[in-house]
């Protein structure tokens, strides 16, 4: 049983949290993540950690609603508990001082590659971070990012913060603005981790990406979070999360992680009609 | 606590015994069970276990007990049940046996103690798997199991892994009064037992029972701590103070067989296919959050030979599955399963293709599986293992329509112990090197066993690594001797 200490809403459908994991805050390491399980019934799914604090034995992650378990995820407040979390799993981020490098974080992945930009930051590196986000509302981890990048840049898909585009084309920009790129760290959806690492590798910069594909487990035991990568199967949990974006097979990745949107719809909309009749039984309104 | 044997009450002479048949398992309709979890076998009533027990020949050097892994003195518990003192019987089990509900479920008996029986040299073996689990069941039906007392040693010994070695150093060391903890990876005790092997040959109510029996016992257990992530096994000795460690981490990673096609969707490991339906309890879906792919009138097969490969095929059939197929490269001598499991698997209707080999998954062109290609092979020459080797036949590749395959091919050595573990030595596959008399690893205080040693063995070779790993911690605990 995993205390959740603290709860805030950072934007819509997202939600920080703070779990007391003494184990796991005091291994955490940047890029590794958590599997947990909110209850008897549910299922297992990764996270990556946002952050920890050895000393108060606690760790952060970052959720969107998305399917169920998140979207159940996100109703619980400080004070509730979380059935299992495990961790930290994964291998961590390589740290070293690799002269510029630029962070790209996409939606959630902004927290996720938050603690990797400041790892970097540390060690010497100049930082150059980009925040993609749809819409001003979610941009998210901006105060922390700036405070750890040398330059950041911000996009919106729709213009209504910052600037309107996305975070290649600010990436773009830099390399043609001939800015020195001596690595790429992209964290988001899988569609922007690809569309990076294909604007990378004409150019040559070593691109790292961290994947997200389904997982039970998360110790290697059953394999079926194997993405492609250079032409061979690699377990995400044991060999990853982080792998060289251009030898990512991304349309693989894309088509397991389509395996189970059926049955994860009909979760989703079970559960949320669940709400509503509990919201209109108990006599809730807004 | 020992139960004394009150010597041979058999009335019939050697000669009347052999005459006697092997008493049958009562087991469901094959047609019945082939559409539910419920157990196979529904195990012998007392008439049939005294009936049975009669067989025994009461050998004056029970070929049986010197075959058995961890040493079950089969002669004397047999005696117990031709006495009618079941309770004896299974008190005689325990000295040798901590998990004897789930041995007499799971145990290749023919290749142990029910091979090396006399009586099989004329007629059927004795059932001595089938009345280890009578006896068993029995006395947890009374309620009534003695708990030992023992004074405490002030020694604790860190056991990494849930599965059948750890539980069973685990319960070897706690009777001798040492202080023990297990620390699980996944959120079940249980390891293989738990994810998987299947409800229908090993209830989970079972284990719960062991684990309950142990936890009485005095065993701690900690879940959710991924040894090597977590926490180091240094960690454990030096900050944790552990006096000594023993690894009993498992199979590990599961093996591929690197042919086209294994990235569709519909292509599991057996580990995850097991996984999902065992732990995660996803064949419950909606009920249970974890989703599966929905076999309902599909066609389904399985890649391999072995007891994980008959788990899963027999789980897809019992999930729906139309045709359920075992695709196996060579012929029914070599294959590695319990021959009861092949058995009822045959009964229940799997359609086994034998001396077939899959080179490719077909693809419906949008990601998902749409069959296998196959090639019929020949046994040749003996390979190192001393089994013949299958050579495919050319030109006889076939295709194989199916939505769904599962991949039951062996599995290799988790590194995530031993790379976080400064001078544990491996061999050239990664598996931990233990000496196989003590299991003892180049690390002192460090002890090792079962399938993160031999690699994909049996529940009852990991409990006897477990067995023998127990006996050596306790020498080293109490001598200090390495």
């Amino acid at each position: 049983m995993f205390n959740i200490l603290h709860a805030e809403s950072i934007a819509p459908g997202v939600k920080r949290f703070v779990i007391e994991a003494p184990r796991i805050a005091r291994k955490q390491r940047p890029g590794q993540f958590i599997i947990l399980r909110i209850y008897e019934q549910g299922e297992r799914i990764p996270i990556t950690i946002a952050g920890s604090d050895p000393k108060a034995g606690t760790i952060s992650i970052v959720v969107q609603s998305v399917g169920k378990t998140t979207n159940l995820l996100n109703s619980l407040n400080s004070g509730d508990h979380i059935l299992d979390v495990v961790g930290p799993l994964g291998k961590p981020s390589e740290i070293a001082q690799f002269g510029t490098v630029v962070v790209v974080g996409g939606g959630v992945g902004t927290a996720m590659a938050y603690p990797t930009a400041m790892a970097l930051k540390r060690a010497g590196n100049k930082v150059i971070s980009i925040i993609g986000a749809r819409t001003k509302e979610l941009v998210i981890f901006e105060r922390e990012l700036r405070a750890v990048s040398d330059v950041l840049m911000i996009t919106t898909d729709d213009g209504s913060y910052a600037d309107k585009g996305l975070v290649t084309d600010k990436l773009r920009q830099l390399i043609q603005n001939g800015v020195p790129i001596d690595l790429v760290l992209a964290i988001g959806p899988v569609v922007m981790m690809k569309a990076v690492a294909n604007l990378t590798r004409g150019e040559r910069i070593r691109t790292v990406v961290s994947l997200n594909p389904i997982m039970i487990d998360g110790t290697g035991m059953c394999g079926g979070c194997r993405v492609l990568v250079d032409g061979k199967s690699q377990f995400a949990c044991v060999d990853g999360p982080e792998f060289d974006g251009h030898l990512v097979n991304f349309e693989v990745l894309t088509q397991r992680n389509s395996m189970y949107r059926k049955a994860e719809q009909r979760s989703l909309a079970e559960f949320q009609h669940h709400e509503e009749a509990c919201v209109i039984s108990s006599g809730g309104g807004r | 606590m020992t139960a004394t044997t009150k010597g041979s009450a058999n009335p019939l002479v050697p000669r009347e015994r052999i005459k006697l048949p092997r008493q049958a398992m009562p087991e469901q309709l094959a047609q019945i069970r082939a559409t539910n979890f419920t157990e196979v076998n529904l195990g012998y009533s007392p008439e049939l276990a005294r009936q049975e027990a009669l067989r025994c020949l009461e050998c004056a050097k029970p070929t049986c007990m010197q075959h058995c892994p961890v040493g079950v003195k089969v002669r004397e518990f047999v005696q117990f049940i031709v006495a009618g003192d079941f309770l004896g019987a299974a008190a005689k089990i325990r000295e040798d046996n901590v998990l004897p509900a789930i041995t007499g479920r799971v145990c290749p008996q023919e290749d142990h103690c029910e091979g090396h029986c006399l009586l099989s040299k004329k007629v059927p073996a004795l059932g001595i798997g089938y009345l280890e689990r009578f006896v068993t069941d029995y006395e947890q039906k009374m309620g009534v199991r003695s708990l030992p007392k023992v004074p405490p040693t002030g020694k604790r010994v860190a056991i990494v892994g849930s599965g059948p070695s750890g539980l069973t150093v685990a319960g070897d060391l706690v009777q001798k009064g040492h202080k023990v903890r297990v620390f699980e990876a996944l959120h079940e005790l249980g390891g293989v037992l738990v994810y998987g092997i299947p409800e229908f040959r090993l209830p989970k109510q079972i284990i719960r029972e062991q684990l309950d029996y142990m936890r009485a016992m005095g065993v701690e257990f900690e879940t959710d701590v991924v040894v090597g992530r977590t926490v180091t096994i240094d960690e454990l000795m030096e900050e944790e103070g552990y006096d000594a460690v023993f690894i009993g981490t498992g199979a590990g990673l599961p093996q591929f067989m690197n042919i086209p096609g294994e990235h569709l969707n519909g292509v599991y490991s057996a580990n995850e296919f097991l996984t999902r339906i065992n732990l995660m309890k996803a064949y419950q879906f909606p009920k249970y959050d974890e989703p599966m792919i929905d076999l309902h009138g599909k066609d389904a097969a399985v890649i391999g030979g072995g007891n994980t490969a008959l788990d899963a095929i027999r789980s897809a059939l019992r999930l729906g599955a139309r045709k359920a197929y075992v695709i196996y490269r060579r012929s029914e001598a070599e294959m590695p399963a319990r021959a009861e499991e092949a058995k009822h698997a045959r009964q229940e209707g799997i359609d086994f293709q034998l001396l077939t080999n899959p080179v490719e998954f077909l693809s419906d062109g949008k990601g998902w599986l749409s069959g296998v290609r196959c090639v019929r092979m020949q046994l040749g020459e003996p390979d190192a293992s001393g089994r013949r080797r299958p050579v495919p036949i050319e030109g006889s590749e076939f295709d194989l329509p199916l939505s769904v395959a599962v991949i039951a091919v062996g599995t290799s050595a988790n590194p995530m112990i031993q790379s976080t573990t400064p001078g544990l030595v491996t061999d050239k596959g990664g598996y931990i090197q233990a000496d196989p008399e003590k299991q003892r690893t180049s690390r002192k205080g460090v002890f090792a066993g079962g399938d993160i040693v031999t690699g994909s063995a049996t529940v009852i070779l990991a409990m006897g690594a477990g067995r023998r790993a127990a006996t050596s911690i306790h020498d080293y605990l109490t001598t200090g001797e390495w």
